[in-house]
């Protein structure tokens, strides 16, 4: 018995000696566990369209543009450009070291060829119409005209020229998202769906791809051939998809992981307590609201739904059930975006709940409805946080004499039904902006959105507004009419706003150069790992 | 025996052909489908996407192309994890939960039956009411709860064991996801045994071997433990068949690369083929389990035979 015993400790000690050689060396490399929200649907970025994704691919592709650590639109493949006095033109001047992870120099044509393969419609790209903005682009996906009649043109191997349909201000921004990195035509080709895999990718950004094991993680090793690989000071980088926050939580506490991409929000004033200034919470570029079905009579009044709108009290909502993961939302338009200089609010914004409640009530007899008489279904797709929501949503609307029953859905069919004209009262629905430009919410309840305007709202004079701001350069004064647009939407309130998003994190203070924005990105080539 | 297993094997096939018939037209029947995102895609890209995976063909014909490559083995493509196939994913994930669960189930089967016998043979004794409390506990805590207690225990707050996390299989990794689910099958095991060994130990024939004056430790160890482990035999066969697929709450808290969570990923993406992936899987392993619990039965159950 005793000789086992002795064996079993010679042989775990050995174990241990190998393993502390082969650790050994991989001590040197600079590893960063990161959190993800979720695994990807696939690497193939043309085919993407969540934030996990565009996390990903931030790392792995460097487009034209790239936000900095700060989320300011900077050079990246492109080192300059310029814009024609119409509008129209972008004329890209590509940097000389832009390489390959295989080392091949980054060419004008890489671009066209992304640009055009993103519109193909074997391709099958969700977020196609990110690229809508540019001459052609729709028509090519339609299978209407060829890819080469797309208004994107490689003049030579360094210059890149894009014209547009019509002048876009938020073109850069678009730029930045994951639909307008490049893809490596040779790999394409020659490997075609399987492009994606471990040994086939060939990436051009600050990483490249190692290994991708579902539900476990995907590792990048960092890419010596990126133009600013002198700058880049972690070497790997393990993307760990999280579906369960606590999780994420309980290996950052461990040590683990050194940032987490979200929070679980109920466990708040302990992760506020434990961890401090680890905890970053920032506004962020979305907005969570009510759709109201604006064609039943008894919500067709705007009073009724300003009555509706006036008894939420945004500040418990915002503090109590959602623990200052989102903030009090009074517009569409989330606020700190850019190209809105003029951001407008519901006008009861800065009153006090109980003279909000006085107010509700005699909107409503002013409606005609009497107290008691009006009753509501509210509608929600399955979370916890949802279902508090629209059960303190219920609870603030009997203090108006308003009575509302709850109603669950799962989350596919949810949105489904409300996309497909749903017999609902009033559902909720959260949108995060693809680019930072109030046109990204304010197109969502133009008349002929029939994919997002739940409430099938239809207001000729907002229609207009939009389509003009489409089509005016002046920034200043493009401006001006998209808050006339917002202004006509506050006052009908088709859809009540409630909150806005803000971006929650778990960062390690080991961490360095993680800088809260409101696009949330923080590329890993802007950060490093201390102690 | 032979002849049996092979006309077991047999009878599985109909019964795997109701299953996936099954399972193809209710997976169809849940509202939405794989492209229904939160954000609702342009009409002419959801075109272009069902028309890329065959959805826009009639649902007969789908269901007839999904047998026709089920019975050469491909299990599709996976509508949510485009870069793998079903088959893919099950050959990368499979063979970690068949090891996670393997592992606690042989844990479950020595400790339990251990316990169990244990708790007879001292029956109303101290050990034995150490030993059904604890399996009562063991039974009413769900491992949704052991599992972040542990986690938080030794992962977090002691800082013995990795709080999560697979790290390609090391042994440290696999200690706390096999205790939370092997727990719950040490107490159901134990409880199983203690019943069966004392009946048992009151039957015929343990009473004949008594008489016929052999030692203690053959009369409890070979006549008694063999007829007690026969109910144990019958619980572990189905058992066996869902932990070696996998465990959606041990996987999702662990964060462990196994295939317990395709199932739930997903039913609730409306990724038909992954859905159809593991409930073939699943339903393979019950088969053939079964079919394990019954020829056990015959090599314990002197009174079964198959011939």
């Amino acid at each position: 018995m005793l000789h086992n015993v002795l064996r079993a400790t010679v042989f775990a000690t050995s174990l241990l000696v190998v393993n502390g050689v082969v650790i050994a060396p991989a001590m040197s490399e600079v590893i960063y566990n990161r959190g993800n929200d979720t695994d990807p649907t696939t690497l193939d970025h043309h085919k993407t369209s969540t934030i996990a994704e565009a996390n990903l691919m931030r790392e792995l592709y460097e487009g034209l543009v790239v936000y900095n650590a700060k989320a300011e639109v900077v050079p990246g493949v492109a080192e300059s450009w310029e814009v024609s006095d119409d509008g129209l033109k972008y004329t890209f001047k590509l940097r000389e070291n832009a390489k390959w992870s295989n080392g091949d120099p980054v060419k004008a044509s890489d671009f066209v060829f992304s640009f055009q393969r993103i519109q193909d419609p074997a391709v099958a790209a969700p977020y196609a119409n990110m690229h809508y903005a540019i001459a052609n682009a729709e028509s090519v996906n339609k299978g209407e005209k060829k890819p080469e009649e797309m208004g994107v043109k490689a003049v030579d191997d360094r210059t890149l020229e894009i014209t547009l349909a019509a002048p876009t201000p938020y073109f850069l921004e678009l730029l930045t998202h994951q639909t307008g990195l490049p893809v490596h035509q040779a790999s394409v080709e020659k490997f075609g769906n399987d492009f994606t895999k471990p040994g086939n990718m060939v990436t051009n950004g600050a990483y490249m791809l190692e290994s991708f094991t579902p539900n476990d993680k995907i590792v990048m090793k960092k890419n010596p051939n990126f133009h600013d690989a002198a700058n880049v000071k972690i070497d790997v980088v393990n993307f760990i998809p999280f579906e369960d926050r606590s999780a994420c939580l309980r290996r950052f506490e461990a040590g683990e992981v050194l940032s987490c991409s979200d929070i679980p929000a109920e466990q708040m004033d302990y992760m506020r307590e434990k961890l401090g200034e680890q905890v970053h919470i920032a506004p962020y570029l979305g907005s969570y609201y009510l759709p109201v079905k604006v064609k039943k009579e008894k919500l067709s009044d705007p009073r009724v739904r300003h009555a509706i709108s006036m008894a939420i009290d945004r500040d418990f909502l915002a503090k109590e059930i959602w623990r200052e993961t989102m903030l009090p939302g009074y517009s569409i338009v989330p606020p700190g975006i850019s190209n809105y200089n003029d951001p407008v609010f519901l006008e009861y914004k800065d009153m006090d709940i109980l003279d909000r409640e006085d107010k509700a009530k005699e909107l409503l007899k002013e409606a005609g409805v009497e107290e008691g008489e009006l009753s509501v279904e509210l509608r929600y797709n399955t979370s916890e946080n949802h279902k508090n929501t629209m059960t303190a949503i219920a609870d603030m609307l009997k203090n108006i004499g308003i009575t509302a029953t709850l109603f669950e859905m799962e989350g596919t069919g949810y949105f489904d039904y409300m996309k497909q004209d749903g017999d609902f009262d009033i559902t909720r629905a959260g949108w995060i902006g693809d680019y930072s430009d109030p046109q990204n919410f304010l197109f969502l309840f133009e008349s002929d959105n029939l994919g997002f305007n739940y409430p099938r709202w239809e207001n000729a004079e907002y229609d207009a507004l939009m389509e003009k701001a489409e089509t005016t350069l002046d920034l200043a004064e493009r401006s001006k009419i998209l808050s006339q647009a917002e202004a006509i939407f506050l006052k009908e309130v088709p859809a009540i706003p409630i909150l806005y998003y803000s971006s929650r994190a778990l960062v390690s203070s080991k961490l360095k150069g993680w800088e809260d924005n409101i696009q949330d990105v923080h590329a890993t080539r802007y950060l490093s790992i201390e102690g | 025996m032979f002849a049996y297993v092979l006309r077991r094997f047999a009878g599985a096939v109909p019964t795997l052909f109701i299953i996936v018939t099954i399972a193809f037209f209710m997976i169809r029947l849940a509202p939405g489908g794989p492209f229904d995102l939160e954000r609702p895609l342009d009409p002419l890209i959801m075109e272009n996407l069902n028309r890329a995976y065959n959805l826009d063909k009639p649902l007969l014909y789908q269901y007839g192309h999904y047998l026709w490559n089920l019975a050469q083995g491909d299990l599709g493509p996976s509508f949510t994890r485009r870069d793998f196939s079903v088959v893919d994913l099950f050959r990368t994930g499979l063979p970690v939960s068949v090891l996670l669960g393997g592992m606690a189930i042989s844990l479950a089967l020595v400790l339990g039956t251990f316990l169990g016998a244990l708790a007879a043979l001292k029956q109303n004794t101290a050990v034995d009411y150490a030993v059904v409390g604890t399996a009562t506990f063991g039974i009413t805590i769900p491992p949704f709860v052991v599992a972040p207690i542990l986690s938080l225990l030794f992962g977090v707050w002691l800082g013995w064991l990795p709080a999560g996390g697979w790290s390609s299989g090391s042994l440290r990794h696999m200690i706390l996801p096999v205790a939370t689910l092997a727990l719950p099958q040490i107490a159901i095991v134990a409880r199983l045994t203690r019943g069966a060994t004392i009946e048992a130990l009151r039957s015929d024939h343990v009473r004949t071997a008594r008489a016929y004056g052999l030692p203690t430790r053959t009369v409890v160890g070979v006549h008694a433990l063999r007829a007690a482990i026969l109910p144990v035999v019958s619980y572990l066969g189905p058992t066996a068949a869902a932990l070696l697929t996998g465990s959606v709450v041990v996987e999702t808290i662990f964060g462990i690369p196994g295939i317990g969570r395709y199932f739930v990923q997903g039913a609730l993406g409306r990724d038909y083929t992954l859905v159809m992936g593991t409930v073939v899987v699943i339903a393979v392993f019950v088969v053939v389990f079964n079919l394990i619990v019954d020829i056990l039965y015959a090599l314990l159950d002197p009174r079964v035979r198959y011939d």
